[in-house]
């Protein structure tokens, strides 16, 4: 405990565990948008399709700039976007399996070149390898400005857009018919889940961002029936995961910072699962047992196990 | 028509001129590379409910989608009460069909009726108590009143039906299309459904409506087009709706039709 107060007042620490907390907090409302556009994987096909991108990026600039990172894997997340479309439009291929093509062949090409940066004359490339599972510890001061920055940019324009967000999300024809830019609306969004993730990767990994968009918004839907409430639950989770994988990962033995978080995120989900006010297991129950009453099974409800109870007994005193 | 009607109707007209509140010419969609519409052209008179018939794949909906934007066309020109209809957007309802949507969507039926008036608003305006009162009194039209808070996936079909057609009340247009509004739905919301088209085209407004019963066309519509994939016929319902013009619209089918109306009939009278 000593250890942990400790961290918690070292500048650094703190900064880390700040933009860890805006990162999760940003990638838990955009998750939103793309778990109700049924667009989940699609974070998950950008992640992996980000390390080529930022391994590129690395080998020409020869630098390790958030900023070069972010265009790299953008770009990426792009060109993926595109070979996804190219699939499903000139194949009988489907959706589904043109994003798992995409994503595996991305994630190859972007191992190939992480282990030629690994070997190759590069000076500085120690740590690129923290991008498969994200080391916050490393994260350097101009890095953790970058990442706040963008990370409160993606809550404003998710604050400020939200009813447009909202619309297209639910009913993107209506919202075609009411004259909103619906497909630009929607590269919007496909570009702030872009960002969200790359942001993320140095925090999470690229294997795991993907989570952090997901797991949120799904472990929120069990809280609440209004798409606001969702939103500011969603980035809550994402902020507790963020923070709590931020924190565990600096007192521990240099564990990776994005297992941690995904953990704590899943964590988040099982107890909304089981406690969700709105559709987790337990109020379920407890609905339909008093529906059950209201509709006079109870008794022979009781009756019933009583009856089992019986049988069960004698079968023990024998 | 009474003097009184022709009043009320008169808003839309007096703010456009003349203009009629649709005019198609030459519209034609295609799917892939398969045409669904061709070259269909009509004009709609103000104040009319207007049914499009054809049997399925005859580009109904397509011919909806087409005139709105929301699918390209391959051509054709839609003026709005004589103005492109990219100028006249404010003026035009939409009631998609119901089964457009994911009605798991976390928001209740109040919530979905002011998206009706997103239109209305501003790039960064935010629905508030105005829009608040607006949606209820649509809800309240549709005698969905005391449905206003609850989760629209709780909603039967027919009131999933009813929360659209709010949500195009609370739009405050001149002319709608809907898609399909009486499919799936029971005798009851059927009612409130005609009743609710009867008050807007009271009002002026002009309707056009995807429509599938063919037994209640004569009575539901002023005017009906027929369609499959090309236009076989528009008019007034006494003057296209017979049958020589159905055979031509249903081609091969016409045999089950023709059964399927007669014992119709038959109930009807028995």
């Amino acid at each position: 405990m000593n250890t942990l107060w400790t961290l918690l007042r070292d500048p650094n620490m703190q900064w880390i565990l700040l933009s860890c907390t805006l990162l999760g907090l940003s990638s838990g409302i955009i998750g939103c948008f793309s778990y109700l556009r049924k667009q989940s994987l699609m974070g998950d096909t950008l992640a992996h399709a980000a390390l080529p991108g930022i391994c590129i990026a690395f080998m020409l600039t020869g630098t390790k700039s958030i900023l070069y990172f972010l265009i790299g894997a953008g770009l990426a997340g792009v060109a993926a976007t595109f070979g996804i479309g190219w699939i499903t439009r000139h194949s009988r291929v489907k959706h589904d399996a043109a994003m798992g093509i995409v994503l595996s062949s991305f994630f190859g090409l972007g191992i190939v070149l992480l282990t030629l940066v690994q070997h190759g004359g590069y000076g500085n490339q120690a740590g690129l390898d923290k991008f498969l599972f994200g080391q916050a510890a490393s994260m350097v001061g101009s890095d953790v400005l970058t990442l706040s920055i963008v990370s409160l940019l993606l809550v404003t324009i998710c604050y400020f857009l939200f009813k447009q967000f909202k619309l297209v999300s639910f009913d993107p024809g209506f919202a075609k018919g009411i004259g909103y830019p619906v497909a630009m609306l929607e590269q919007l969004l496909m570009f702030l889940m872009v960002v969200a993730v790359v942001v993320g990767i140095q925090a999470v990994g690229v294997i795991l961002v993907a989570s952090l968009i997901i797991t949120p918004a799904v472990s929120a839907r069990y809280w609440t029936d209004r798409l606001g409430v969702m939103v500011v639950v969603s980035g809550l989770f994402g902020a507790i995961s963020g923070a709590s994988g931020a924190i565990v990962s600096s007192t521990g033995d240099s564990l990776p910072t994005g297992p941690l978080t995904v953990l704590a995120a899943t964590l988040l989900f099982l107890l909304s699962l089981l406690f969700g006010s709105k559709r987790g297991i337990l109020v379920r129950r407890m609905v339909q047992q008093r529906m059950k009453r209201s509709l006079g099974y109870g008794y022979e409800e009781q009756a019933a196990t009583a009856s089992v109870d019986d049988r069960l007994n004698k079968e023990a005193s024998l | 028509m009474s003097e009184a009607k022709v009043k009320s109707a008169a808003t839309a007209r007096e703010r456009e001129g003349a203009a009629p509140p649709l005019t198609i010419r030459g519209l034609s969609a295609a799917y892939q590379k398969k045409p669904v519409l061709r070259g269909v052209s009509f004009t709609v008179t103000e104040g009319e409910l207007i049914g499009v018939i054809g049997p399925n794949g005859a580009g109904k909906s397509t011919m909806m989608k087409a005139a709105l934007g929301l699918i390209p066309r391959l051509g054709g020109e839609v003026l709005v009460y004589g103005k492109p209809y990219k100028q006249q957007r404010k003026l035009v309802g939409y009631v998609p069909q119901r089964e457009s949507v994911d009605w798991d969507f976390p928001t209740n039926a109040l919530d979905v009726v002011m998206m009706g008036r997103y239109g209305h608003l501003g790039l960064f305006g935010r629905p508030g108590a105005k829009e608040r009162a607006i949606a209820m009194e649509c809800l309240a039209k549709v005698g969905m009143a005391d449905f206003a808070s609850r989760q629209i996936s709780q909603l039967s079909g027919g009131q999933q039906q009813r929360v659209f057609l709010a949500r195009a009340l609370a739009q405050d247009a001149s002319l709608y299309f809907m898609d399909e509004p009486f499919a799936g739905v029971d005798a009851a919301t059927e009612k409130a459904i005609i009743t609710l088209l009867q008050e807007l085209k009271l009002q002026g407004k002009t309707v056009i409506v995807v429509h599938h019963d063919l037994a209640t066309v004569e009575e539901y519509f002023d005017s009906v087009l027929l369609l499959n994939v090309e236009l076989v016929a528009y008019g007034k319902t006494k003057e296209v709706f017979n049958q020589q013009l159905l055979q031509r619209t249903y081609g091969g089918r016409l045999a089950f039709l023709d059964r399927n109306s007669l014992s119709k009939t038959d109930s009807a009278e028995g």
